[in-house]
């Protein structure tokens, strides 16, 4: 029995890719691991996205600070009955490393993979270490590409046993310099074998859509899904530190205001003149419109030809996903029960 | 060239630990150059080393002698009495400087006066900036004569990572994103197509990573050294 048709014809079987190729629009969202050895830190994130996005990204290392392994993590929301994104840059393993990773991953029972070049070290709490990039994210989405399909791995030996068979994805920062590079770099990543990409935040909607456009003539919302990245802000102090500090990353000015509006009740007063009941009470105004503003922005995106669905990272504050997804008209989540194997030569053809 | 620059003056002070007799043995070649190491710098360290341990009350005997290049045992030969009178050799040249003196004359204590840095080249007067990483393999060839293996803070391949913004790096605004400089090379030349093909995982076993490197030349050895 061949692999592909242990998958009914799915390069992996993962739920992410079942609800994609069925061509409904998916929902990802994002889990942080915490910065120790507390699985139960994993399993009350996991009950607040559960049953409300289709796949769960974890993050590797993110900032480059030290937290939990994505593929450990990854382990603890499969035990809970959800789908894990593990996530892996080049900054901290070389190929071996990266290889090895991903065969405990996928014998854990992970089956989606995002490959991601990795924070520079010196941003996070390790800033005297030394980094590894011994391959970048475009080589690493080809090498996990061939190990599924090529049963190889990265030197050319061939595997003595069952091959992991990742759904691979890439990331693309769609505003990042230089912006007009950005879209043939989504075509590298999609002839290296990118089968889903997720894109940094988008708040500028019509920034996006200039950038969907050139993806479309160059046919890359054919063979790649394209999820847009989305997330809450919580106030207009996250959104201008967004559009300020973050790369790749573009606020319009009307967002920020209409956050500064929500704030309104509470504004020329000093730190000490507010109580701390209007703080609260202020942190919940703004929060209701970031929901809002989120909510409108994936209407907005969904719209646009060629997006697949929304990466939705919700830092730090997984309680907005559900009212996020809902609001979005986007729940319940769709159920795709694997294809029967006859299907899914057709499926292939198709694909 | 070699770019390096000096430690400081109380690095050196315990480097030279107990030592009654120092010579700063400086370097005329890539360290003059860059003002790090020359026989200027020599006679620098070699007063101020002198004046400071003086006035620390343990004053030293600290002599300087500067050879054209420390890299190749012809010119240490010329200093090789004054060495062998010193309780430390201060060298000032780079990192292959100390450790051929070091390797020339096994019986004396050889410790360095610089940290080589990286292999660059001025940018303007005063400014240094790196340009090669000695990876063994060059591919200029394909990124318009910018080397993103040295220059790009992740050493990649295939173009920017998204940290990329304005022109700089996401490490430090004061370092140009190597990919931009790529990108904008290649494009004022019409030659942007380069840029699309993909790079396959980088050899580095010419690199470091396969060891410690050497070259040997047969054309170029001598009969009496060949076997």
């Amino acid at each position: 029995m061949s692999a592909s048709t242990s998958n009914n014809g799915y390069l992996s079987g993962s739920n992410l890719e079942r609800v994609l190729r069925a061509g409904h629009f998916a929902v990802t969202g994002e889990l942080g691991p915490p910065q120790s050895a507390d699985s139960e830190v994993i399993r009350k994130k996991a009950a607040l996205l559960r049953g409300a996005v289709d796949a769960v990204n974890i993050t590797d290392n993110q900032t480059a600070i030290v937290r939990m392994s994505s593929i450990g993590a990854g382990a603890i929301l499969v035990q809970e009955g959800l789908e894990p994104v593990i996530q892996m840059t080049c900054r901290d393993r070389n190929r071996l490393a990266i290889q090895s990773d991903l065969l405990g991953a996928y014998a854990l029972g992970m089956r989606n993979l995002l490959c991601l070049t990795g924070d520079h070290q010196t941003f996070g709490n390790h800033p005297n270490s030394k980094n590894v990039f011994d391959m970048d994210s475009i080589q690493m989405v080809r090498m996990v590409s061939a190990m599924r399909d090529e049963h190889v791995f990265q030197c050319g030996d061939p595997f003595k046993g069952p091959e992991p068979r990742f759904f691979v994805g890439a990331a693309e920062s769609p505003f990042a310099a230089p912006v007009e590079f950005r879209p043939y770099r989504l075509a590298k990543k999609v002839k290296a074998g990118a089968n889903f990409i997720q894109t940094q935040l988008v708040y500028d909607v019509p920034a996006f859509a200039s950038f969907m456009e050139k993806v479309r003539e160059l046919g890359l919302h054919k063979e790649v899904f394209i999820l847009a990245g989305v997330g809450p802000l919580k106030g207009p102090g996250m959104a201008r530190y967004m559009q300020e500090s973050v790369p790749g990353i573009l606020v319009p000015g009307e967002l920020i205001e209409r956050l500064e509006a929500a704030g309104a009740p509470w504004a020329g007063k000093s730190k000490d003149e507010l109580t701390k009941e209007d703080k609260k009470a202020r942190a919940s105004a703004w929060q209701a419109e970031g929901i809002r503003i989120c909510i409108e922005l994936i209407q907005q995106l969904r719209q646009i030809e060629g997006v697949a669905g929304v990466h939705l990272m919700a830092i730090e504050w997984e309680e907005a996903v559900k009212p996020i997804v809902e609001g979005a008209g986007l729940l319940p989540r769709p159920v795709v029960e694997a294809k029967p194997a006859e299907m899914a030569g057709a499926e292939a053809a198709h694909g | 060239m070699i770019v390096a620059e000096q430690k400081s003056l109380d690095e050196l002070k315990t480097l030279i630990g107990s030592a009654e007799k120092v010579l700063v043995v400086g370097c005329g070649t890539c360290v003059t150059v860059c003002f790090a190491g020359g026989s200027r710098e020599a006679a620098i360290t070699s007063s101020s080393l002198r004046m400071a341990t003086k006035l620390d009350g343990d004053p030293k005997q600290v002599s300087d002698v500067t050879v054209q290049r420390q890299c190749e045992w012809e010119y240490l030969d010329t200093i090789a009495e004054q060495v062998k009178e010193a309780d430390v050799v201060l060298s000032l040249g780079c990192g292959i400087g100390v450790q051929a003196i070091a390797e020339h004359f096994p019986e004396s204590w050889v410790v360095p006066g610089l940290n080589t840095t990286f292999l660059g080249l001025p940018v303007e007067q005063g400014v240094w900036a790196e340009r090669c990483a000695a990876c063994g393999d060059c591919i200029l060839g394909l990124t318009g004569g910018i080397c993103p293996i040295a220059r790009c803070s992740k050493s990649l391949l295939n173009g920017p990572c998204g940290g990329s913004e304005g022109g700089h790096c996401e490490v430090s605004a004061d370092i140009p994103c190597a990919w931009q400089l790529i990108y904008d090379r290649l494009s004022s030349q019409g030659k942007l197509h380069v840029l699309l093909d993909l790079q396959p995982p980088k050899n580095w076993r010419t690199s470091r990573d396969g060891g410690p490197r050497k070259i040997v030349r047969e054309d170029l050895r001598l009969a009496s050294q060949e076997g």
